[in-house]
């Protein structure tokens, strides 16, 4: 044989550029001259020049290559068991993904189906295969996602909160923000929702803190499950940031874009880092034992993948089209997350309503103190003693943190938004929209409510634009009732009928579970009913008060 | 430490000191280890229904807070409105394909591995150079303007994954819809390829034909007609209930697959096979949903009232469609399969799918 013969040399055969065949396949597409089009989902934007397929994958190589991908999922799951993964794993964390894998499912198979919603307003169909790709990597990811779930149920200690999953799901007070997330992707204006909000801003800029920053901290606690998989989705989410950049491109060089473009980075921007930075952020700094004080905290890592990477190189280069870009919410966020503690507080609320969850959260301890002082100065002071109280707390017959006057902890309203309740209390606003007062966690929430999502953007009729509705203030679900009946009611209850799913520790013991007489005798009752009812002076002082904030009692 | 007291030492059991593993304690709910929040359609739940059933959530299940955004006319996230069928349970279907995303990758990819190995090998004999020269323009023509009526199927099914109440009919119609778009662009690689072996083949030509060809205007009309629905479980009826077997598979098994061999072409039935073998699965899925909302206790009556109005109306455009195709039939220079016999088998394809849906066959199906 000469040196020169490879098999590829003898296999060869002239066929068709990769270019050539995302050519042909784009000239599949033809306007229908005999019957229109159905109706699609409304868009208030333009959309006159055709978007590029940056990608030029056909079918073809795709089907392949994603069933390579799974092999290499499935197969590290397989072996994940076999070298006994779950005798190693720190439940801290597992106990985070019966929420995490509660939310995630719907939203992915939300982008699934907006990508009907661009497939028929994009011009042309060269983007067409990167529109079909981006839907079945959605299914693909939806259904990945509930196998690994499935799996943690049969194999971890403690399947309970995973058994309810997409039940739970529903009615969760926690997953609410997932339901905003997804429901945000594919309904109203079909460019706003499938376009700007999933694709240019969750998928380019926060599934890196969603996929790859969270699946690291998963290793770091001996789930190798969920970076095989996570990881596998990422690569993924090349294709779609493509999909949304190119989309993008098509509509920006139309001045009269400009206008919608500007509201909707900035409403997507922000309710992406409302939702993502409070429940990424709290998985990553809560759910973990890892306290290296090398590794980043989710303040440094949103500064490398949201500061550096999209708002950097993604965002700010918009600025050359004529976009006016909302550079402050970006400080604002910024300093939300180093100045103003916010997942701090997020990770403080889930554990004051950790009775009516439906998973288990511990103690933080000496340990994560220190860690937490070392990389947030000031940390201790403001939350040390609540972990010390949530501690404390946690054997049955305590009285329940979320009742539990002594810890001097006050129950928060929720944000009308974004749904993640108003924690960051001195940022704390409220507005009339429709002849009815709502309350909002930010400028930016209020913004998006009153402003955004109407009928008329700064004068101009915005006609496709969606409108808030449904029951968006969880606690209104459940104003008057016992605690422990909205436990049950909600289903967040063991197959014994009376030991709660949530339990404030990681003690596998049925001597130290709470049941629903543990918590029986307070009842739940909805902020924004009681804020209402005030006389706008009455309010003017409460938002007064509220905006002070609370101190947490010393806990001995 | 004495041998003896070294081996009772190794003898005692080593305490766990901590494990995350299912069995490592029991306490309430240790043990409860299946989706518990609803019911399986046989006595277990499939893999495909633990990873399908209520990830698309329902205000009338657990969507506690209802859906939270809205259309600016008031419509729902997911509205029942978006067909005219009725049900009284829009949860009860299960897809008979069971496809989740695993076995949609693996079917997918396999089906793209044997149709490249059948092109590539194909070629590499020669065997494009050896079909019958009618044969070659029959490809370049009419296979070519067919792969439109693929595509435009798989963009319509696209489009209507959008609109089902359930995860379940929604997931349905996407795989119906991956399904359709890479057979369309299966079609065409593959006449690009073997037309690199045809000295003058026009890979352009199959679009005029599409657009401009008389033969292929029914055809036409009855995919824009499909594509023209508002009704997204119209598009998937008249897909997989009507066009396929009266157009679809009338094109397919009873032209290409019966004639090629007899032009040297071995390649096109093994391309085309895959359409068939999608279309059975399409077709199961798409029958046990009818099914379903054909015998609902509320709402039979007007549903099957519902869905023979729309046979009916595909149905006139489906067969004159097929009308229009006729003279391809008469094109090889070696004829082996005679149009009335496709055009029957077709009728009677329908009349035995329209028998298992309740359905009444129109006249002109009938006959």
């Amino acid at each position: 044989m000469t040196a020169s013969l490879t098999l590829n040399k003898i296999t060869a055969q002239k066929g068709i550029s990769i270019a050539e065949a995302a050519n042909r396949v784009a000239d599949l597409g033809w306007t229908p001259s005999y019957v229109q089009e159905a109706m699609t989902f409304p868009t208030d934007y333009k959309i006159s020049k055709t978007p590029r397929d940056p990608m030029k994958q056909v079918l073809r190589s795709y089907f392949p290559m994603q069933e390579e991908k799974d092999n290499r999922v499935y197969g590290a799951l397989d072996a994940a068991l076999r070298g006994d993964m779950f005798r190693n794993v720190e439940p801290r964390w597992v106990e985070w993904m019966k929420l995490f894998l509660a939310i995630i499912p719907f939203p992915e198979i939300s982008a699934a189906r907006s990508m009907a919603m661009v497939g028929r307003l994009a011009p042309g169909e060269e983007l067409r295969t990167g529109f079909t790709m981006q839907m079945v990597d959605e299914f693909r990811h939806s259904t990945i996602q509930m196998n690994l779930k499935k799996w943690y149920m049969e194999n971890y200690i403690d399947p309970a909160g995973f058994d309810i999953t997409e039940a739970a799901f529903g009615k969760c007070y926690a997953t609410t923000i997932g339901r905003q997330f997804a429901e945000g992707f594919l309904t109203g204006d079909a460019i706003t929702a499938a376009n700007v909000y999933l694709t240019v801003v969750a998928e380019t800029a926060f599934t890196n803190t969603l996929f790859v920053a969270m699946p690291s901290e998963a290793a770091r606690n001996g789930d190798y499950a969920l970076p095989t998989v996570f990881l596998s989705v990422q690569s993924d989410e090349s294709r779609h940031i493509g999909n949304g950049h190119s989309m993008l491109m098509a509509m920006i060089n139309d001045p009269s874009n400009h206008q919608l473009l500007e509201r909707d980075l900035k409403y997507a921007f922000w309710q992406n880092h409302a939702i993502v930075d409070a429940a990424i952020g709290t998985f990553i700094e809560y759910g973990t034992t890892n306290r290296d004080k090398n590794k980043e905290s989710y303040a440094e890592l949103w500064h490398r993948w949201i500061y550096e990477d999209y708002y950097r190189t993604y965002m700010l280069p918009l600025e050359k089209y004529g976009i006016k870009i909302h550079h402050d919410d970006v400080a604002a966020a910024w300093d939300r997350i180093v100045k103003k503690n916010y997942v701090h507080k997020t990770a403080q609320f889930f554990t004051v309503g950790w009775s009516v969850n439906f998973w288990r959260i511990e103690a933080q301890t000496e340990r994560d103190f220190e860690w937490f002082e070392h990389k947030y100065p000031g940390w201790y002071a403001e939350f040390g003693d609540f972990w010390k109280w949530h501690a404390k707390l946690s054997v049955p017959g305590e009285t329940n943190i979320l009742f539990n006057s002594d810890v001097g902890y006050v129950y928060p309203h929720r944000c009308w938004s974004c749904m993640v309740p108003c924690l960051i209390r001195e940022d704390f606003v409220c507005d009339e929209v429709d002849g009815k007062i709502y309350t909002y966690c930010s400028e930016g929430c209020r913004w998006t409510h009153k402003v955004a999502f109407a009928a008329e953007y700064e004068g101009r009729a915005t006609p496709a634009m969606g409108r808030f509705s449904g029951r968006r203030e969880w606690e209104d679900c459940y104003h008057g009732w016992d605690v422990a009946d909205a436990i049950k009611d909600l289903g967040f209850v063991r197959p014994d009928g009376k030991t709660m799913i949530a339990q404030p520790h990681l003690r596998f013991d049925a001597k130290d579970m709470w049941t629903l007489d543990h918590v029986r005798g307070h009842t739940l009752g909805s902020p924004l009913r009681g804020f209402r009812a005030l006389s706008p002076a009455e309010r003017e002082v409460a938002t007064t008060e509220y905006r002070k904030g609370f101190k947490i009692n010393p806990c001995h | 430490m004495s041998a003896q007291t070294s081996r009772a030492a190794a003898a005692k059991p080593v305490a766990i000191a901590k494990s995350g593993a299912a069995g490592a304690a029991v306490f309430p709910g240790s043990d409860s280890r299946k989706y518990n929040y609803f019911e399986p359609k046989g006595r277990k739940a499939t893999h495909y229904e633990d990873m399908t059933v209520d990830v698309q959530p329902d205000p009338e299940r657990y969507l506690l807070q209802d859906w939270i955004i809205s259309f600016p006319d008031g419509t729902p996230t997911y509205s029942k409105d978006w067909t005219a069928a009725k049900s009284s349970n829009w949860h009860k279907f299960r897809a008979v394909d069971q496809e989740w995303e695993r076995t949609h990758y693996q079917r997918q990819s396999t089906i793209c591995g044997m149709v490249q190995n059948t092109i590539e090998n194909g070629r590499k004999s020669g065997a494009p150079t050896r079909f019958d020269p009618a044969w070659v323009k029959i490809l370049q023509n009419h296979l070519g303007a067919y792969k439109h009526a693929e595509f435009g199927l798989g963009t319509s099914t696209m489009q209507a994954q959008r609109y089902g109440y359930t995860q379940m009919v929604n997931n349905a119609i996407l795989t119906n819809s991956s399904y359709k778009l890479r057979f369309a662009q299966g079609i065409t690689l593959y006449l690009s390829e073997v037309g690199l072996d045809l000295p003058g083949f026009d890979i352009a030509a199959g679009k005029k034909h599409w657009l401009e060809d008389p033969i292929w205007q029914g055809v036409r009309k009855s995919v824009e007609s499909v594509m023209g629905s508002n009704d997204y479980l119209e598009q998937y009826f008249a897909t997989n209930v009507v066009f396929e077997p009266l157009v679809g598979e009338l094109f397919r098994s009873g032209f290409l697959m019966q004639a090629a061999s007899a032009q040297n072409d071995f390649i096109t039935p093994a391309v085309v096979s895959a359409a068939e073998a999608d279309y059975e699965r399409n077709l199961a899925n798409t029958v046990e949903l009818f099914h379903i909302l054909g015998t609902d206790p509320t709402y039979a009556a007007q549903n099957v009232a519902l869905f023979n109005r729309w046979l009916v109306k595909h149905a006139d455009l489906a067969l004159d469609a097929a009308n229009h195709l006729q003279p391809i039939w008469s094109q090889p220079r070696v004829k082996v399969a005679a149009y009335a016999d496709a055009l029957a088998h077709a009728k009677n394809r329908i009349k035995g799918i329209g028998g298992e849906l309740g359905l009444t066959v129109p006249v002109n199906i009938a006959s």
